[in-house]
């Protein structure tokens, strides 16, 4: 047995561990071991043992965005949190449910059905947990009307990189106490910090939902009625594009969500805006999924999304390329994957010309998702504004840089 | 009164950097800043400078930070915790003079602004392209922009829309360090740590806002506002949880008790409903048919709880009229009480009922009376606490109300404030929310940004427990206790 699971079983004697997996190979970096916390308190215990033997630290819910963003460098003890996956308390009547990191998202909202309430995170990835949403700051369609996973999460639970547990935040949607570091640690890959349990504002399900889709032929045909989406005023959850093919057409989504009498009266205007459009009460084939396995997050002004659109029409021609385009046009968040045969080359000159552009529409593009064997060849963050700050904030964080290192912007 | 050490070389610098018309010395001029809207905090400080773009907030952070001198940012100074309290040793940095909008961007729903800008300009800015500013503080006629990024304020519509938080895509920040750093902008998701969620709500203690991106939110196709009468608060409370549980979700509710309708009448005469022990006030926006729907469902559940008059605005002019007793409230109570502390705290919204019942015990057993107004869909509490400083003993009795009445926030997992923040005045309460180890990863952040300490100091975060600590985590016993020299309790 090697010395660090010995440690570990010690240090810890509540949570399992065992010996790391082939499978659980992270990028190209292997575990030595893999621990299973029950609580926040076991998490500690497995991180302060970490932390006097000076191993680096990585962790898993679900494990199905382990892919995204950069590969740590070292990840000797590998947090599971599967086996933390309640939730812990739900109070309908405040519109609070705080959940275990390791709770599944669809669970936990299956559950908040019950009640008739959700946490309005789509589940982007499906099998997703909690923490890896909050982890990876993944938010899907409706954070058009509900606000991304950071303007949900209202208190977290941490455990630092010496061990020691913190929260931030509290279980009442309105606090303003504190520095707010639950959006700090949305979207951190777990490089500041464990986050082991979450408490979000909910909202109420919605009695019915409907569906719009119209398709355009090409940029200049979309663009009057996407701006004349953004500028409805019937409430609108969600305004989704895809394209298929780079010179195919595009379709307009748009969700619409509430009681069945006055959704009736607002899709019928919505229709008119889209020149009429398919009505149904499910989503359209790939709502609020990525594309892949190679997937590009670009980020532009509103006004700009057509744009977007055109200039990756023109840079696939111009690179040989063939990504399938999708998200969230009413956020200014859209999504490009490519597909088989993944040429690093093609796909790396794609990549900078499409940064180049994304810029110039105020936005940026960063590698969300790659096999390990392409992101090692691209540049996955490109440049990132106020990177020193972060570099400091990691330094005050986790001064040995032992939280998957490597995982974030600029090597941190 | 000449500045003394270290403000003199500086300020000898600063005339070589910024207009002599913007460096304020003359003590009775700086009187003007002492205090905030909280004016029992009150510093006078040695320097002020009054900012008119981001280079002369950089050449008088950067002077600072080479002189190791504090700097204090102040907008309209309509804080109500002490947040702009002056340094005493320190320079006081105006940014009401940077008030313009610099940009309104309708096609990309956002405005550009200078941190002086007063939160209601922004929507008069917007209006004409059909568009608003979601967070509305009641100060929004006065307070700034600036002011509410540093404390992340809320308003009377935060149950729907949010807080400035959720309505900031970019910040152009002076760090402590002199620095300029440009997070985020018009789009959504700037890549990296969510440094814009940490600095919003941080007090002025990560940096000075040079320049503002918000979001601006479309106009609701129409806005319906009622006033239900009750005839106690408890009914009033049984309709809110109606309300809630039937999957609505208002724009704003907001609740009054009978003390804080008496204030109103007397100062405005809003002439709400004769007899009512809480008023509600419920409004929704959206799109016509679903608020027609909505509106009616939240009158059935106000009528099944007991509301004996329901009053619907049917214009807006009926609406303001609907609104004038709730924004005057906190003013309103001078005309009951001679002095009064306004409070600030959250409890769970099921847990409303129960505190308000043990307020008003608190109340009978100190005799001080305690006036309600509260956004009931968000739990947030506003006790303004009555009392005569001038009777011996009841300032004191007052201000122990007021901190029971945050022990009773927190009692029920709530919060020391919704949306006044910590500023000086609720450090103490601080530490009881929070354990140590909540406050020092917390103040690993002020490290990140302000390693020196020169940020707003003294704010937001209470200092270390025992006296003589220098700033760094400790590990193992701290070094007072291990020499003997001081004892943990």
């Amino acid at each position: 047995m090697s010395e660090l699971l010995d440690d570990l079983r010690r240090g810890c004697p509540a949570a399992a561990a065992r010996e790391a997996r082939d499978s659980e190979v992270l990028g190209d970096v292997m575990p030595e071991v893999v621990a299973f916390p029950r609580s926040t308190s076991d998490v500690a215990a497995v991180v302060r043992v970490a932390a006097h033997g000076r191993r680096t630290v990585a962790v898993r819910g679900s494990g199905t965005k382990l892919d995204f963003a950069s590969q740590p460098t070292s990840a000797q003890v590998l947090v599971d949190l599967s086996l933390m996956c309640r939730l812990l308390e739900h109070e309908s009547g405040d519109l609070v449910a705080r959940a275990e990191a390791g709770a599944r998202l669809a669970e936990v909202n299956g559950v908040l059905g019950l009640a008739r309430q959700q946490l309005p995170i789509d589940e982007v990835v499906p099998g997703s947990s909690i923490g890896g949403v909050v982890a990876t700051g993944l938010s899907g369609p409706s954070r058009y009307l509900q606000g991304a996973v950071r303007d949900l999460l209202i208190g977290v639970t941490v455990v630092r990189a010496d061990g020691v547990v913190a929260h931030a935040g509290s279980k009442v949607a309105k606090n303003v106490a504190g520095y707010d570091l639950a959006k700090l640690f949305t979207g951190s890959y777990g490089t500041l910090g464990i986050v082991t349990e979450a408490t979000f504002r909910l909202r109420p399900c919605p009695p019915c939902r409907c569906f719009l889709t119209a398709s355009f032929p090409d940029e200049a045909a979309m663009a009057p009625v996407l701006a004349e989406l953004l500028h409805s005023q019937q409430a609108l959850t969600a305004i989704e594009v895809d394209r298929r093919t780079p010179l195919g057409p595009i379709s307009i989504s748009a969700l619409l969500e509430g009681q069945a009498g006055p959704l009736e009266r607002r899709a019928e205007v919505t229709a008119k805006v889209l020149g009429g459009a398919s009505a149904c009460d499910g989503p359209p084939e790939g709502w609020g999924s990525l594309p892949g396995p190679v997937t590009l997050k670009m980020t532009a002004e509103l006004s700009f999304v057509p744009a977007l659109l055109g200039l990756v029409r023109e840079l696939s021609t111009e690179h040989g390329l063939s990504p399938v385009l999708r998200g969230s046009a009413g956020t200014g968040v859209l999504f490009a994957g490519l597909g088989e045969p993944l040429d690093p080359t093609a796909i790396g000159a794609f990549l900078a010309d499409l940064r180049a552009g994304c810029h110039l529409f105020g936005g940026s593009a960063i590698v969300l998702r790659a096999p390990v064997a392409i992101k090692g060849a691209l540049d996955v963050w490109g440049p990132v504004p106020a990177l020193d700050l972060m570099r400091r904030v990691k330094q005050q964080f986790d001064p040995e840089r032992r939280l998957a290192p490597g995982r974030f912007a600029g090597g941190i | 009164m000449t500045p003394q050490e270290p403000i003199a070389p500086l300020l000898a610098r600063l005339r070589s950097r910024v207009g002599s018309d913007q460096l304020v010395t003359d003590p009775i001029e700086l009187a003007t800043y002492e205090c905030d809207g909280l004016a029992q905090y009150r510093v006078v400080p040695p320097l002020a400078v009054l900012a008119r773009s981001r280079e002369d907030v950089r050449a008088v952070v950067a002077e600072c930070a080479a002189a190791g001198v504090p700097f204090v940012a102040r907008g309209a100074g309509t804080g109500l915790s002490g947040g702009s309290v002056p340094a005493a040793a320190g320079v006081l940095v105006v940014l009401a003079t940077m008030r313009d909008v610099l940009e309104l961007d309708a096609a990309n729903q956002r405005a550009v602004l200078q941190p002086g800008v007063t939160n209601l300009d922004v929507t008069r800015a917007a209006a004409p392209h059909g568009y608003y500013y979601a967070p509305d503080p009641s100060s929004q006629q006065v307070c700034s922009i600036g002011g509410n990024v540093a404390e992340n304020s809320g308003g009377a519509h935060c149950f729907k829309h949010g807080f400035t938080t959720n309505h900031v895509t970019g910040l152009e920040v002076v760090t402590p360090d002199g620095e300029v750093v440009e997070i985020g902008g018009k789009a959504a998701d700037p890549p990296g740590y969510d440094l814009l969620g940490a600095l919003v709500g941080s007090e002025g203690t990560l940096g000075i806002v040079t320049k503002a991106t918000v979001r601006l939110v479309r106009a609701p196709e129409v806005v319906q506002t009622i006033l239900a009468a009750f005839g106690d608060i408890e009914t009033a409370g049984a309709a809110v949880s109606q309300i809630i549980a039937a999957g609505l979700v208002p724009a704003a509710i907001e609740m009054m008790d009978a003390l804080a309708i008496t204030a109103a009448e007397l100062a405005v005469g809003c002439n709400y409903p004769e007899g009512a022990g809480a008023v509600l006030i419920v409004e929704l926006d959206g799109p016509i048919a679903e608020v027609a729907e909505g509106l009616a469902e939240v009158e059935r559940h106000c009528s099944e709880s007991g509301a004996f008059e329901i009053r619907r605005a049917l214009d807006d002019s009926e609406r303001a009229r609907i609104w004038v007793g709730r924004k005057s409230a906190f003013a309103a109570v001078g005309r009951l009480s001679p002095d009064y502390i306004v409070q600030d705290g959250v409890v769970p919204r099921t847990a409303l009922g129960e505190v308000l019942g043990d307020i008003t015990t608190l109340s009978a057993e100190t005799g001080i009376r305690v006036a309600n107004v509260f956004h009931a869909g968000d739990g947030n509490l506003h006790p303004l606490v009555l009392f005569d400083a001038k009777v011996d003993g009841q300032l004191e009795r007052a201000e122990e109300v007021s901190a029971r009445i945050l022990d009773l926030c927190l009692a029920h997992g709530g919060s020391i404030t919704g949306e006044h923040g910590v500023g000086i005045d609720k450090l103490d309460a601080m530490s009881k929310m929070f354990s140590d180890d909540d406050v020092e990863t917390m103040l690993d952040l002020r490290r990140a940004f302000d390693p020196e300490g020169l940020c707003n100091p003294g704010k937001l975060l209470p200092a270390p427990r025992l006296c003589g600590e220098s700033p760094g985590r400790r590990k193992g016993a701290h070094p007072l206790v291990e020499s003997g020299l001081a004892e943990l309790f």
